[in-house]
């Protein structure tokens, strides 16, 4: 029962954390029907601004909050010197882009920070569990993660779905000719999906970065698989599935990797998605129809 | 290739008997093959010992290279996993060598000929499961499959490690040179080169007839649209499943030489940073040519060791064919093949039959 509960718990957390890497991927694929393979190193890159700013301030706020604005930033960076020309290309090469990028802000950050300083991200708060009698729940920095992505969704959703620029982001994306006759900014909706992926995915290296052992520049290529993995789950276009997807495969996965062993956890990861891409390949909560092969 | 058998006089163009052998595709993809075996071979011959490595880890890089090059550019599938379709084969090779170690540490060439024929069996049938699953997935979502694939691979190597030793990984023999070689004062790193180059060569010779016969045309026309493919007959998943699997095949090949000229296999040699750095070979070499994969495999290897002798940043090499790969897929998305026959292009034709290229 105490391993079954930390599983869950564990679960949450990470799924929470999945979720905030899908996020940044659908809102991508949403605005611009690209598949940002770059992502995992734009976190990281994010990442990097933190704990920077973190060194010189000695504020953990600061640095997340130079997280998300550092993810926000670069993400339009991005959009603007590189993906603005591919997205007009086949998909395949904004894929190989989107992988050029990946190598690229990895080794630039390799060449930025040295190896020889061991650098690590602390978690905001406390992760020593709060007890229920002799069993041990949920830690400050579980709570805090699952209301940090929480936060982030609600807001995003409501900013989406209930805005005047949130309408004007969708037009942009589902139907970019008449945007633009309707007098929508097109390409400045479009930047602005690509900094709220930027901050999502910021947002994720902030809480991810926490578990692992050390800051270096490949630390979120796992994160990316699985933010992946939980947003094709999730269909890819919703950001209800994108949270779904997060936590299905959070939960999946910690029950894999604590009942039988860490190992598994990519592999189960990998069937998980290829099992979901086969029976529904549009995920469990696309409304795009399907293609026959 | 136009076979113009109605006329009895000399065609026009083709010109004489010779000419016309010369035209023929299975004979100029010989030429063409023994021509790269041929500059392999010199260039091992030739290179000092600090280079020779680098000439081994090309010809590894090379048949993944053009294996993945078919499935891109020739098929329209992309793969960012296949570092792990190269740990399958190279892991063949370390258990099937194991049993048949001699005294000395080392195994007889003929046994190294047979594991990377059964490198390249065992990749193709694992080629062959996934392109199952690849076959219904398209773009993005293939991207992501494969990539995830890539990643999983070696966390299965850690998982069963009475198999596979976990992450110490086996050893791999070295080969037992033939005695003339042994006195020529080889070392292992440049008889594996020698290998490598054999392979490369059969690979190229393959590849380059498979992509010019009825199936490297079905792979085409699936590539450039579907539904026409499918009024044609054609059937897609079976056209996507066997361009996956020879594109394994060759994975496998290349894996096996690798693990030959590193004496061992472990997870962390088959990660993403393989796949990705075959990836950037094949995109900056030119997406579907054969000779545009061994180009960039080339940079993308030698790159990485000229920068390392001089003694830079050691994610410089990264940085820089990271650079290229975004470079040359939103300017120049022919790669360095394209460049060249554009370049070809410009210069006076003999002939007006334009072959394409391989």
């Amino acid at each position: 029962m105490e391993r079954f509960i930390l599983f869950t718990v564990n679960g949450l957390t990470l799924g929470a954390i999945y979720a905030s890497m899908a996020l940044a991927l659908v809102i991508i694929w949403r605005s611009t029907r690209v598949l940002n393979f770059a992502q995992g190193a734009q976190a990281a890159a994010s990442a990097y601004i933190a704990w920077s700013v973190t060194d010189v301030t000695g504020s953990f706020w600061l640095g997340l909050a130079a997280a998300l604005v550092g993810g926000a930033v670069l993400g339009v960076l991005v959009q603007q010197t590189v993906f603005r020309r591919a997205e007009s290309m086949p998909p395949l090469n904004s894929a190989v882009v989107g992988v050029g990028l990946l190598i690229l802000i990895e080794a630039a950050l390799g060449m930025l920070f040295a190896v020889d300083e061991t650098r690590t991200i602390g978690s905001a708060f406390s992760t020593k569990s709060y007890q229920a009698g002799s069993l041990p729940l949920v830690s400050p920095q579980d709570l805090f993660v699952v209301g940090a992505v929480t936060l982030t969704v609600v807001t995003l959703g409501l900013l989406l779905a209930r805005t005047a620029v949130g309408l004007r982001m969708r037009a942009a994306a589902f139907a970019p000719q008449t945007a633009r006759l309707m007098g929508v900014q097109v390409p400045l909706m479009l930047s602005l999906g690509w900094a709220l992926a930027g901050v999502a995915g910021g947002l994720a290296a902030m809480l991810y970065t926490p578990t692992a052992t050390e800051l270096v520049p490949t630390v979120l290529d796992g994160l990316l698989v699985l933010g992946f993995t939980a947003a094709i789950v999730g269909g890819l276009d919703s950001l209800v599935g994108a949270v779904t997807g997060g936590l299905a495969c959070g939960l999946a996965l910690s029950y894999t990797s604590g009942y039988s062993q860490p190992d598994l956890l990519l592999p189960v990861a990998f069937l998980l998605l290829i099992g979901v891409l086969l029976a529904r390949p549009q995920g469990l909560f696309s409304s795009s129809r399907t293609r026959k092969v | 290739m136009r076979h113009d058998d109605t006329t009895t006089t000399e065609h026009p163009v083709l010109g004489s008997p010779a000419r016309r052998l010369l035209t023929h595709s299975a004979v100029r993809n010989g030429l063409a093959a023994a021509t790269v075996t041929a500059v392999g071979l010199l260039a091992v011959y030739t290179v000092d010992d600090f280079t020779v490595g680098s000439v081994a880890m090309l010809t590894a890089y090379a048949c993944v290279a053009m294996g993945l090059t078919v499935l891109i550019g020739g098929n329209g599938q992309i793969s960012l996993g296949h570092a792990a379709l190269m740990a399958v084969g190279a892991y063949t090779m370390a258990l099937f060598l194991e049993p048949r170690t001699t005294a000395l540490r080392e195994v007889p060439v003929l046994s190294v000929a047979l594991a990377l024929v059964l490198a390249v069996l065992v990749t193709l049938c694992v080629g062959l499961l996934i392109g199952l699953a690849a076959a219904r997935l398209r773009g993005p979502y293939l991207a992501g499959a494969t990539l995830s694939f890539g990643v999983a691979v070696p966390g299965l190597v850690t998982y069963f490690d009475h198999w596979f030793n976990g992450e110490q990984g086996l050893p791999v023999p070295p080969p037992d040179m033939p005695t003339a070689l042994d006195n020529a004062l080889w070392l292992p790193d440049r008889f594996v080169a020698l290998i490598g180059v054999v392979a490369v060569g059969v690979t190229f010779f393959v590849l380059a007839n498979v992509k010019r016969s009825a199936v490297g045309r079905h792979w085409a026309a699936v590539r450039d649209d579907e539904i026409a493919a499918q009024l044609c007959g054609l059937s897609i998943p079976r056209e996507q499943v066997t361009a996956f699997a020879v594109s394994a095949a060759t994975a496998g090949l290349g894996g096996a030489v690798l693990a030959l000229f590193l004496q061992g296999v472990n997870p962390h040699s088959f990660d993403l940073r393989l796949s990705l750095g075959v990836l950037a070979a094949v995109v900056i070499g030119g997406l579907g040519s054969l000779r545009g994969a061994i180009w960039g495999s080339a940079l993308v290897v030698f790159l990485q060791k000229v920068l390392a002798d001089m003694d830079v940043d050691e994610n410089l090499p990264s940085a820089s064919y990271g650079l290229l790969l975004i470079v040359v897929m939103l300017a120049a998305p022919g790669g360095i093949q394209g460049l060249l026959s554009r370049l070809g292009d410009r210069l006076p034709r003999r002939s007006t039959h334009h072959q394409g290229d391989n």
